[in-house]
């Protein structure tokens, strides 16, 4: 089984190998409503753990997104250009970005699943 | 408003070789430019005649609500009435074939409406002199913000980079201090809408350029400790910015420069009535104290020892936010306006927004949940209903506000609260028309709780009703040519 | 009785309303204001006017104003207004409302800034169009914002030499905020020089490179290769255009622009001292996303009936905060009606005529004034629409020139220089005052 780990800021990345798959937590497609646009970096971008990397917007919301690792986009997922609602209908599998993991010690900084359900419960 | 939609684009309405044009016939002959440099097709504009045009706009008008057709109690928006005098003295001043960059002395009138206003302003704001120049209260925000950012690079002191917004601010705020080049510090409102001193203290530091602040802030209180705000700020060295989106309560009450702040702006198509149009043009003139006209942008104008009036370009000045002196018409009519209304009167208008504010917030406060006590200033907010057992949300009375001939609060505004529902009714409202206000937000609370899923389908009576806003931004269509 | 026309409050009503606040008085509603911030003495502004005085005093201001006839243009121009446009703008259910968020009462707003859009699209040959900026100025920063922000990472933008001081004055100022570097492509004989541009686009960092057409000195300038230039360096390319002109003029979209910007006063706005006009800023589809303001589209309401909203909001600093595309709130809102109704009336053949006029007019007085012998054309191998620059010949100055008209209520043009003038003529310009232009510096 995949591993899954979280930001507080509600990103996930789900580990394959060398590789992360990054993307919106169940909870946060809720909170933002329906999907209109993702806003991705480009493949070959590097990214930071921490740090800012596009956004995804509903009709009148928008929530910046933060990339729980370092490492670079390798691929973008092109589904979501034409059907961004895919994020709300299925987001664990809805990834945004497909990065190349730099550095594995950076996930021991992260929520794994129980720990992040407990950390959205006490927020709502 | 009934339903009558009516849809059509002028673009369906064109029939092929009709015109609505009439030019002299002199200045014939073919343009002689190269092909290379001219269109290959006529751009696909509408063949209209003169009639189609005026029903087709007349109609489209009906469709339309506005401040004449009824009461707008918009919070955050003072949708006063527009006095008709006003548009009329735009066509009296004889600037509408006036050049920009006609000499001098053959526009003094024009000039000393400007310079005119200039001084009323800084009367009423309590600063040394204004710019007229801005076009909207977000371009004088950003203006302010660079008069401040002038000011502290002309004593050398560049590591002020931060500006401090409260957390209720108007969303123009953080995003003007942003294009202004500053970093932007959120500090904390307290239970009662008002800033959090320690947490204010916590954030004050040699990095801090200035504090925005609207007082009233955008809950409708007034900031009590702003002294004591201005000293905190004053000592760490950073200056007060006034966002003058609610200065109306204001008026006759307290003078922002009196209250510490170092610069300001006015939406003149707030709080001196001229008219929104629909999104503009309105007018941000910004105000500064003492020491710091310098900074104002160019172009300025100047008064001579002749007492002429002349257009001049300083040197410090913080350059160019506009390529003429503003939206100009928009000066006639503010200064008609503080005219018809005289001293007595302009000091009127902050009592009687207030008193209007405090008489709706006092006859709904049993059925609307009133989440900061009053007494208000201009404009108070309900956090939705009190009985939320319906599901009933702001978004649903605001629509079913509609049906009654009424526009809806502002919805969803300050941030602080979940169901903000953000009412100010202006002080050109009189008690009747409040009553009949109360009265419907009283029938719809009493729906809400008999009948929810009525007022959850609001509206029925408008010309259109529930479009499909995520289907727009999903798949935007944003001209005629999209919808072939 | 109640005090004023606009203040409807009875002593009776005030009563009754502080009642029911728990209020004896004012004061009492202003407790939270501390004494030592109230106003100690009545404002020093003067006292009411009646409606009579208030006419009286606009019509003494009214005196000082000097129509002219105007041959000046930079950037604003003296167009014929249908008087059409002024009685449908004064239709209140369209001025007095506020920005169109309810769209179940604001169809009529948003229909017209649609058209608008549409219309705006057209001329400039791109795929969007904004509900429109402040002016020409603001709005060619915004697109230069608009370069920077698409480029992530390259912060720097050219603009040419002959795009007028006005618009670059206002592009520096808001480069300064943002560490935009924007430096200047020098002119080569009164146009954009191609040499320099490509040097200045070597270094591969440039996100966005500003031109005009017509240029500040009426030069309509071949584009050619512009565009290719640009997007070989992943720069994007601006045009900044007087949007009349592109009723006969070759669009960004033909010059393959990707974003267009510019003044729309021309589109038949009174002259007004300089304002309103109306700031447009339109682009190719792939920027819909970074372009700055509001935007209408169309959708479907519950019923299946066309209807119209703003959209895609979440770019706008309402929702976006500091992280919005542009800070803009209000914009010229019902100039965006003018500059509809105007295309209406007048649709491409109307504007066709007005440039026709413009430029027959135009050619005519430079032809004139250069058989004087006392002005030459700066740039007389340039082709120009309705506007162009002379060179005073010595000892006749720039200032005499203009003086000389000035003295017979002609604004002859715009002091480029001691000896530079920028003459524009629109079918304001009757044949006659040509004529009378021409015989007064012929008289000189």
């Amino acid at each position: 089984m995949d591993k899954i780990y979280y930001l507080p800021t509600h990103e996930y990345v789900k580990v394959d190998g060398e590789y992360g798959y990054v993307g919106i937590s169940e909870y946060a497609a809720k909170q933002l409503g329906a999907v209109t646009y993702v806003d991705m970096p480009e493949e070959g971008e590097e990214l930071t753990a921490g740090e800012e990397f596009g956004a995804v917007e509903s009709r009148k919301a928008a929530s910046d997104l933060y990339s729980p690792v370092s490492g670079e986009v390798v691929e973008i997922n092109e589904e979501l250009v034409d059907n961004p609602k895919l994020i709300n209908n299925d987001p664990l599998n809805a990834w945004i970005v497909k990065v190349k993991i730099n550095d594995f010690a950076e996930l021991d900084g992260l929520m794994d699943t129980a720990a992040y359900t407990a950390f959205c419960e006490k927020e709502h | 408003m009934n339903k009558n939609l009516y849809s059509p684009l002028i673009f369906e309405l064109s029939h092929k070789g009709r015109t609505g044009y009439a030019l002299p016939e002199y200045g014939k002959g073919e343009i002689g430019l190269p092909a290379s440099l001219m269109r290959a097709e006529e751009p696909k504009l509408p063949e209209v005649d003169e009639p189609t045009v005026v029903r087709h706009y007349t109609n489209s008008s009906n469709n339309n609500f506005g401040v004449d057709t009824g009461f707008y109690p918009l919070g955050s928006c003072t949708m006063k009435y527009n006095p008709k005098v006003n548009e009329a003295m735009v066509s009296r001043a004889g600037v509408s074939a006036l050049h920009p960059a006609q000499p001098a002395a053959t526009v003094q009138g024009a000039l000393r409406i400007y310079r005119t206003l200039e001084k009323y302003l800084a009367e009423i704001g309590g600063m040394a002199e204004f710019t007229l120049n801005p076009f909207a209260g977000a371009h004088g925000e950003y203006t302010g913000l660079r008069i401040i950012r002038a000011y502290h690079m002309s004593r050398a002191d560049e590591a002020r980079r931060k500006v401090i917004v409260p957390d209720s601010a108007h969303g123009t705020n953080p995003a003007s201090a942003a294009m202004a080049g500053f970093e932007i510090v959120e500090v904390k409102s307290l239970p009662d809408g008002t800033v959090d001193m320690d947490d204010l203290q916590s954030k004050l530091d040699e990095t801090v350029a200035a504090m925005m602040m609207t007082n009233p802030n955008t809950a409708g209180m007034f900031e009590h400790n702003i002294p004591q705000i201005a000293e905190a700020v004053h000592a760490a060295g950073a200056l007060m910015y006034y966002d003058g989106a609610n200065l109306n309560p204001m008026l006759g009450i307290a003078r922002p420069g009196d209250m510490g702040f170092d610069v300001m702006h006015i939406n003149l198509h707030k709080t001196f009535s001229t008219p929104h149009g629909g999104g503009g043009p309105g007018a941000g003139p910004v105000g500064v104290r003492k020491g710091l006209e310098k900074f104002l942008p160019n172009p300025h104008v100047i008064e001579k020892a002749d007492g002429t009036l002349d257009v001049e370009f300083g040197e410090d000045a913080l350059g160019r936010v506009s390529a003429w002196l503003g939206n100009f018409t928009v000066y006639i009519k503010a200064l008609a306006y503080i005219l018809s209304l005289g001293a007595d009167g302009i000091a009127k208008v902050g009592p009687l927004s207030t008193l209007n504010a405090n008489y709706i917030m006092n006859s709904l406060k049993d059925l609307y949940l009133l989440p900061i006590p009053g007494p208000c200033k201009h404009e108070f907010v309900f956090d939705g209903l009190i009985d939320k057992s319906t599901g009933v949300t702001t978004l649903n009375i605001a629509k079913a506000l509609l049906d009654y001939g009424f526009h809806a609060p502002t919805i969803y505004f300050p941030l602080l609260f979940h169901e903000s529902l953000m009412i100010e009714p202006t002080e050109t409202e009189n008690l009747e028309t409040l009553d009949k206000f109360v009265k419907v937000m009283r029938d719809i609370a009493e729906t809400a709780v008999s009948e929810p899923e009525k007022i959850k389908n609001a509206p029925y009576t408008t010309p259109i009703s529930h479009p499909d806003e995520d289907e727009a931004a999903l798949n935007p269509i944003v001209k005629y040519a999209d919808l072939q | 009785m109640a005090t004023h026309r606009y203040l409807p409050h009875t002593d009776d009503d005030i009563r009754v309303m502080l009642d029911r606040c728990g209020a004896k008085d004012f004061d009492d509603l202003y407790s939270d204001v501390p004494q030592s911030l109230r106003l100690k003495k009545p404002y020093a502004l003067p006292e009411a006017m009646s409606e009579p005085e208030l006419d009286r005093f606009f019509a003494g201001i009214a005196v000082e104003n000097h129509e002219m006839a105007c041959f000046a243009g930079g950037g604003f121009y003296h167009h014929y207004t249908p008087a059409v446009i002024p009685a449908l703008l004064s239709r209140s259910e369209f001025y007095t409302a506020y920005t169109p968020y309810q769209p179940e009462i604001s169809q009529g707003t948003l229909q017209y800034i649609f058209e608008y859009q549409s219309m705006m699209c057209e001329l400039t040959g791109m795929d969007v169009s904004n509900a429109s900026m402040y002016d020409g100025a603001t709005a060619t920063a915004e697109a230069m914002i608009m370069a920077v922000n698409a480029a992530k990472k390259k912060r720097r933008v050219l603009i040419s030499a002959t795009v007028a001081p006005a618009v670059a004055q206002v592009c520096s100022t808001y480069a300064s905020s943002l560490g935009i570097i924007l430096e200047v492509i020098p002119e080569d004989g009164g146009v954009t020089s191609e040499t320099e541009l490509k040097e200045m686009l070597g270094a591969g960092d440039v996100a966005g490179v500003i031109v005009a057409s017509p240029n500040y000195y009426g030069i309509v300038e071949d584009y050619t290769g512009f565009a290719d230039m640009c997007h070989e360096r992943k720069a994007l390319f601006i045009m900044n255009c007087h949007a009349s002109a592109l009723g006969v003029l070759r669009s960004p979209g033909e010059w393959d622009a990707d974003i267009a910007c510019g003044e729309a006063q021309s589109l038949g706005m009174p002259l007004n001292y300089g304002g309103p006009g109306l700031g447009y800023l339109c682009c190719r589809k792939a920027l819909m996303r970074k372009l700055p303001g509001r935007i209408v589209g169309a959708t479907k309401d519950a019923a299946g009936q066309r209807s119209f909203v703003l959209t895609l909001q979440a770019r706008e600093q309402h929702i976006r905060r500091q992280k919005a595309t542009s800070n803009i709130c209000s914009n010229q809102g019902i100039m965006t009606l003018h500059a509809s109704i105007y295309l209406s009336l007048m649709g491409a053949k109307g504007l066709r005529r007005v440039n026709e006029i413009g430029y027959n007019g135009a050619h005519s007085l430079a032809k004139s004034l250069v058989e004087t012998g006392k002005v030459k054309l700066a740039n007389p191998d340039k082709p120009f629409l309705n506007e162009f620059r002379i060179e005073t010949v010595a000892p006749l100055s720039a200032d005499t020139f203009l003086d000389a008209l000035a003295a017979h209520g002609i604004l002859g043009g715009i002091t480029l220089s001691d000896n530079e003038i920028i003459i524009a003529v629109t079918e304001m310009c009757t044949p006659a005052e040509i004529d009378r232009y021409v015989s007064i510096i012929k008289g000189m």
